[in-house]
């Protein structure tokens, strides 16, 4: 394998690992509310995530960061291209950082009520905008032969938003997210929490699988797994099944067209491809080197803090 | 206005707005580890006599304090990380042509700033705060000195990034495409540029946290303080702002010397010197018409200027009439002087506020020594206590004004010698996708700052005192489920 292709199939891990771990933070920022029926319970969801989200957007970063030091015309390309789209994830994703963060440190219940509102909107909002992301990106951007998406105006960059392979893939962002998150809930939580987001996880598995079976019929063998493993209460096996589904999901769409990275719907010539968006050698064994001295290191050490956090969190009042 | 007008105003605002909340974030990462050192080494001593109310043994006020600290630290945290992530996509976003020109020098730094530093903070910083609890203390101290160097790593890894483009290096142009092409990474991590920078930049950013310190110390030891811990936490904050206001002066001192060689046009800008000059005086202040040379008003120090830029005060210091002329030789017909006014205010703004913040820590210092503490009857205190809150906002002005004028300054350059900023925009992006995303920016950002200024006014007056939330105890029954802590 060369440098170029072991640096696209690093960059997918990388996005992989974003889509997998936020994805199920993202679930459970909606779910939280949606199940919590108050403040107690909705603190109990969110603390379940409170020590490891901002870990997990770092894989945003580095997947964002390894994009632009690997495939430099990729980053500009994808970046410039689907601008506005970009623009609103990171507002959104701002608004429910802070949230996450702020909701204990306010003081009083209405507070909380607030961040709580903002966090399940906002977490609702950017798993529908990364899957219509994804559904663009299956079919490609309208790249001319500068490398930059051709068009004038605000429809520019938001009319891909609105085509169809992008609301097929904001269903099925939020539709994942939510799977994901109810199996982490169930895994992480007990009492009526739990009970509920067992509940949840089954009643979401009949749309997603709708709306995966037109267009990745193989998809389906996915959801069937989860759906027997949660109907048979192996919770562990359930949220593993959920995540390895979103994996592969995330896999099928970046992979699709290779050696092509993002496919050009004008013409083919533009097209960007694993060679032709590569950074120089010099500037890939850097990042080779840097990768393998570093990134075990950070597996190991974000598992290390799963595990410190292993334990369920309580939803029933306990007595302290 | 155009889109490069925009694209130079939308990033201006957000990178300045992720720079407020940054040096805060590596000031306070630090405090809050010092903080808890000295809690650890007091518990380890055995402290206190008796333990306190919740059972907790060894100094309280240093547990206290750690907790203020540390309670800033997440606030601000919070507003760096999800603003950082904007200037992660920047790049791409609007200026995807200097991204393509500059992204196998810069792409592979920021990747490695992810994975070496972000990680770490983030981490770490969940383990801290949640961890109490569950983590021995030492390994709980440890996880937040962790913190500490991961925001120093990410410092110094994305200043070797700006760095680049002050002063290019190590680098060679691919014949074939025009672009940067990454030479050695040691020498990019080396450039002079970042040596002094780093330094510079650290020290402004403990100025930022001890005043932040200092304010709350002093907003609290008014109230009362019978164990003493506010004026600990008052002088705690003095002492850094005044340690870090010395060394940031000495450190821009060698920052400017630096900058005179690699960019002499720069720092010509700042002193307004159009004729070069041997014996250059230094100008505190100057008043002028618009479009004229000469300023009708002016304060001058003989010498001071060439003692500055050189370490000799009859050296000559290159005006800007004549590296206009020589660039014009060098680079083709332009115009490579920067808005001068911006340049020379900026600079003059970044000295005056930081030397204002230093003052005031010295004054409170001395209002604070033994037992002392700043009173009403005394006619500089009563003014320092009505006008408390703007302490923590001069460190940040400075650093602000710095930052304005290293970037402005530094135009008509994106990557100085070698690539215009004019040619750094977006290709496809068109004006109304940039008003637009501005508005979007201006609007977030704007709810974020006062969201967070209430959230810090909030530690200001109920942080610290006791009972705080109780430190839960260690567990000993394995299956007793986690309590919700958010
Ligand atoms: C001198 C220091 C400094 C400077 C000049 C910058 N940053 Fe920053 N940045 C930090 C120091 C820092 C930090 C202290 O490490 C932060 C603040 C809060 C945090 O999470 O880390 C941070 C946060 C932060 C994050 C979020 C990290 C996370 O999720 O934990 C990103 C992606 C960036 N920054 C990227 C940038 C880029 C691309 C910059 C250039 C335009 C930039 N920063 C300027
Ligand atoms: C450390 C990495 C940094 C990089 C790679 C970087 C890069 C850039 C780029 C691409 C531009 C736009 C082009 C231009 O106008 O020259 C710019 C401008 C600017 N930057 Fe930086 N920047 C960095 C850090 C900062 C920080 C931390 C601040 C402030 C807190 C800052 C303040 C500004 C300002 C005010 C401008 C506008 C200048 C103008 O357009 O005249 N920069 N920088
Ligand atoms: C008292 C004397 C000071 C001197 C002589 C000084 C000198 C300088 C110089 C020459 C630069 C420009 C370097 C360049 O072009 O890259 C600079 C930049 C800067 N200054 Fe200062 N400074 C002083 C005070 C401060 C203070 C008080 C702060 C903040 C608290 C501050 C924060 C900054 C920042 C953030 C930058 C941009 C960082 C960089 O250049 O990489 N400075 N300073």
């Amino acid at each position: 394998m060369d440098l170029p292709t072991l640096w696209f199939a690093l960059a997918v891990t990388c996005w992989v690992l974003f889509f997998v771990l936020e994805g199920f933070d993202f679930g459970v920022g909606v779910l939280a509310s949606a199940l919590g029926r108050d403040d107690h319970e909705r603190g109990a969801g969110v603390t379940t995530i409170g020590p490891v989200w901002d870990g997990n957007e770092v894989w945003l970063v580095a997947a964002v960061g390894v994009t632009f030091a690997a495939f430099p015309d990729w980053y500009a390309a994808l970046m410039s291209g689907l601008y506005l789209p970009f623009v609103l994830i990171l507002l959104v994703l701002a608004a429910r950082g802070v949230a996450l963060e702020f909701r204990g440190k306010g003081g009083t219940e209405r507070w909380r009520r607030w961040c709580d509102g903002v966090l399940a909107a906002s977490s609702l909002l950017v798993a529908g905008l990364w899957g219509a992301v994804l559904g663009v990106l299956a079919s490609g951007l309208a790249l001319g032969a500068d490398g930059e998406v051709a068009g004038a105006g605000l429809g520019r960059s938001l009319a891909p938003l609105v085509s169809g392979p992008a609301l097929l893939g904001a269903a099925l962002g939020v539709g994942a997210a939510l799977l994901q998150g109810a199996t982490f809930l169930g895994l992480r939580t007990t009492g009526p929490l739990r009970a509920r987001a067992r509940t949840t996880a089954l009643a979401v598995l009949a749309p997603v699988a709708a709306l995966v079976a037109p267009v990745a019929p193989l998809g389906l063998v996915a959801v069937a797994v989860v759906a027997l493993l949660v109907a048979l209460r192996r919770e562990v096996l359930s949220f593993a099944a959920a995540s390895v589904a979103v994996a592969l999901g995330v896999v099928g769409v970046l992979a699709a067209h290779l050696p092509v990275v993002l496919p050009s719907t004008l013409d083919p010539a533009f097209s960007l491809t694993v060679a032709s968006a590569a950074a120089s050698p010099g500037a890939l064994q850097l990042i080779t080197v840097a990768a393998v001295i570093v990134l075990p290191g950070v597996v190991a050490y974000q598992g290390y803090s799963y595990w410190v956090f292993r334990r369920r969190v309580a939803s029933e009042r306990v007595a302290t | 206005m155009t889109a490069l007008e925009l694209s130079r105003l939308q990033f201006a605002v957000v990178t300045v707005y992720h720079y407020l909340f940054v040096p805060l974030s590596i000031s306070l990462a630090t405090l809050t580890a010092l903080l808890q050192t000295l809690s650890y080494r007091s518990t380890k001593r055995g402290g206190a006599a008796a333990p306190a109310a919740d059972g907790s043994t060894g100094d309280v006020r240093w547990q206290r304090l750690t907790l203020v600290a540390g309670k800033l630290l997440m606030i601000t945290f919070a507003v760096g990380i999800v603003t950082g992530l904007v200037q992660e996509f920047q790049f791409g976003l609007s200026w995807s042509a200097f991204a393509r020109f500059y992204g196998d020098v810069f792409g592979p730094t920021l990747a490695i700033e992810g994975m070496l530093a972000f990680f770490l903070e983030a981490t770490f910083l969940g383990l801290w705060w949640f961890g109490a609890d569950r983590l021995r203390p030492a390994l709980h101290l440890a996880t937040i000195w962790i913190v500490a160097i991961g925001t120093l790593i990410s410092a110094y890894v994305i200043l070797a990034a700006n760095a680049f483009m002050q002063n290019p290096v190590a680098y060679t142009l691919d014949p074939e495409t025009g672009r940067a092409r990454l030479g050695s990474f040691a020498d990019l991590l080396t450039n002079q540029v970042v040596l002094a920078a780093f330094p510079h930049t650290i020290a402004g950013a403990f100025a930022g946290g001890g005043a932040l310190v200092l304010a709350i110390g002093v907003h609290r030891l008014r109230r009362g303080d019978p164990d003493g811990r506010w004026r600990l936490f008052t002088r705690v904050g003095a002492w850094t702002t005044f340690a870090a206001g010395a060394a940031v002066a000495l450190t821009g001192d060698l920052l400017g010397k630096v900058m005179t060689e690699v960019q002499p046009m720069k720092m010509a800008a700042a002193e307004a010197l159009y004729a070069t000059q041997a014996g250059a005086p230094f100008s505190l202040f100057a008043v002028g018409v618009p479009g004229e040379k000469e300023p009708f008003l002016s304060l001058d120090v003989p010498w001071l200027l060439s003692f500055l830029a050189t370490g000799d005060p009859t050296a000559t210091v290159q005006g800007i009439d004549d590296l206009q002329a020589q660039y014009t030789a060098q680079f083709g017909p332009g115009d490579y002087v920067p808005v001068v006014p911006m340049a020379y205010w900026s600079f003059r703004f970044m000295i005056g506020f930081g030397v204002l913040a230093t003052m005031v820590a010295a004054w409170v210092l001395w209002r604070t020594r033994r037992d002392r503490s700043p009173d009403t009857a005394h006619l500089v205190d009563r003014w320092l206590l009505r006008l408390l809150w703007t302490v923590p906002v001069l460190p940040a002005l400075a650093a602000t004004a710095g930052w304005l004028f290293t970037e402005t300054a530094r135009q008509p350059w994106l990557v100085f010698g070698l690539f215009r900023t004019a040619d750094g925009v977006s290709p496809g992006l068109t004006p109304i996708e940039l008003a637009a995303s501005l508005a979007g920016f201006a609007l977030v950002y704007g709810v974020l700052a006062v969201v967070w200024v209430r959230l810090v006014l909030r530690v200001a007056r109920t942080a610290g005192d006791d009972p705080e939330p109780v430190p839960v105890p260690e567990d000993t029954e394995p299956d007793r489920p986690l309590v919700p802590s958010y």
